[in-house]
């Protein structure tokens, strides 16, 4: 087994779930209403109990503590999707990526849940019920605001537009691709983005919200290999003052 | 020498501090108890309902502090997924306490979650099916929101995992 693919898939998932988690955990006080507040709200403990999950691996391989690993990495050190960065904007952008991102999540843990490296299975079996219900959450409001009023439509198509190219780099293939497929410890970026698609356009497809021709969209790679857009180090910066912590300019 | 069925006793007294009238037993987190022959080391496996629930903390330093309370010297309280939790591992009894305490129990399920589930579960208060899922977020992470179309109120239910 090849620990140094190990290491960057669990790196990704952790610090995706780990940096979505403070986003969403931005709008407690501030949802449009009082249950999607306390959704966001419930999500964000969700996620930050997941990326805790992974980093625990990371550091059963090696690496320094959960919350060392969580609150003193620079931003070029950060290995999550640049989708999960971005600022939390208009409520219709944080459903979206919700919707984006947990539709990828889901199926990411259900191939976990068949991997070949022991402890990757038994938390990705777990933690599977939980993001349920946060695809659950996605597309049952998706669904329901994406065939409401027509402002509401082109409020959610405009932030759909947005995100998609960075949705997609979410799929951002891993140098260790090869290995880990050959190890039989991750199914793959591609076979994942597919069954994605197929998911999301199940949703899509019971609303009035148009899926973008994705062969003309360019994905926003680069945040797999530490490339971030500049909304990561001053959230980043702000978790770290939160723990008390000072972020290493070195690790 | 201590007994697993001595620390099980001990440990009914400690309830999940969001629903007191739920022990840890019922709740199905604490997966084993062994007494090591040798030293009568106690170790007690927990395991957490949902990951990121803070109240499971507080639930393992109350462990901590019954076993010292009845005089248990050498002992550790490890939290981990090796047996990993499910809502089916809510014993008849907890059932019946939540159902008491106004939330509805989790169905017995085949640890498939889908949609069906969660719509038109039972009503603790009037015990009508006839209720629709509200949001499957509630104040805590373990509750989602649903309303009864028969005694018009909402209730909550302590979702299936
Ligand atoms: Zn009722």
């Amino acid at each position: 087994m090849n620990t140094e693919a190990l290491k960057d898939l669990l790196y990704k998932i952790a610090d995706d779930q780990l940096i979505l988690g403070h986003r969403n955990s931005e709008w407690t006080g501030f949802g449009p209403i009082l249950e999607e507040d306390i959704a966001f709200s419930s999500m964000a403990q969700d996620k930050l109990g997941h990326s805790l999950a992974f980093y625990s691996l990371l550091h059963e391989l090696g690496e320094s503590d959960p919350d060392t690993i969580a609150f003193t990495r620079n931003a070029n050190q950060f290995h999550n999707s640049q989708l999960v960065e971005l600022p939390i904007g208009e409520y219709d952008f944080s459903l979206i990526r919700h919707f984006l991102f947990d539709n990828a999540e889901i199926l990411r843990f259900d191939m976990l849940t068949r991997s070949s490296y022991t402890p990757i299975t038994t938390v990705a079996t777990k933690l599977k019920g939980e993001v349920k219900y946060h695809v659950l959450h996605a597309n049952t409001m998706i669904k329901q605001l994406g065939s409401s009023t027509e402002e509401a439509i082109g409020r959610l198509q405009n932030s759909l537009n947005e995100a998609l190219p960075y949705a997609l780099g979410i799929f951002e293939p891993s140098k260790y691709e090869a290995e880990l497929i050959a190890d039989g410890i991750y199914e793959g970026e591609e076979k994942l983005k597919a069954a994605w698609l197929e998911n999301i356009k199940k949703v899509l497809s019971q609303t009035q919200l148009e899926l973008p021709d994705l062969t003309t969209i360019t994905p926003k790679n680069g945040g797999r290999y530490g490339e971030h857009t500049e909304h990561l180090q001053p959230l980043l910066d702000e978790m770290a003052e939160v723990f008390k912590i000072d972020p290493t300019a070195e690790w | 020498m201590l007994t697993k069925e001595q620390i099980l006793t001990w440990l009914e007294e400690v309830k999940d501090p969001e629903i007191p009238v739920l022990s840890l037993i019922d709740l199905g987190v604490i997966t084993d108890v062994t007494v090591s022959e040798n030293d009568e080391k106690v170790t007690v496996e927990m395991t957490p309902t949902f990951s990121g629930c803070p109240a499971m903390d507080y639930m393992k330093r109350n462990v901590e502090e019954v076993l010292a309370k009845n005089g248990v010297q050498n002992f550790e309280v490890r939290m981990s997924f090796d047996k990993p939790w499910d809502s089916n591992k809510i014993s008849e009894k907890g059932k019946i306490a939540l159902k008491n305490f106004g939330l509805a129990p989790p169905p017995e399920y085949n640890l498939i979650l889908d949609l069906d589930i969660l719509e038109h579960v039972n009503c603790p208060y009037c015990n009508s099916d006839n209720t629709d899922l509200k949001t499957p977020f509630g104040p805590t992470l373990c509750r989602s929101m649903h309303y009864c179309n028969n005694c018009r109120q909402m209730f909550e239910q302590f979702k299936p995992l």
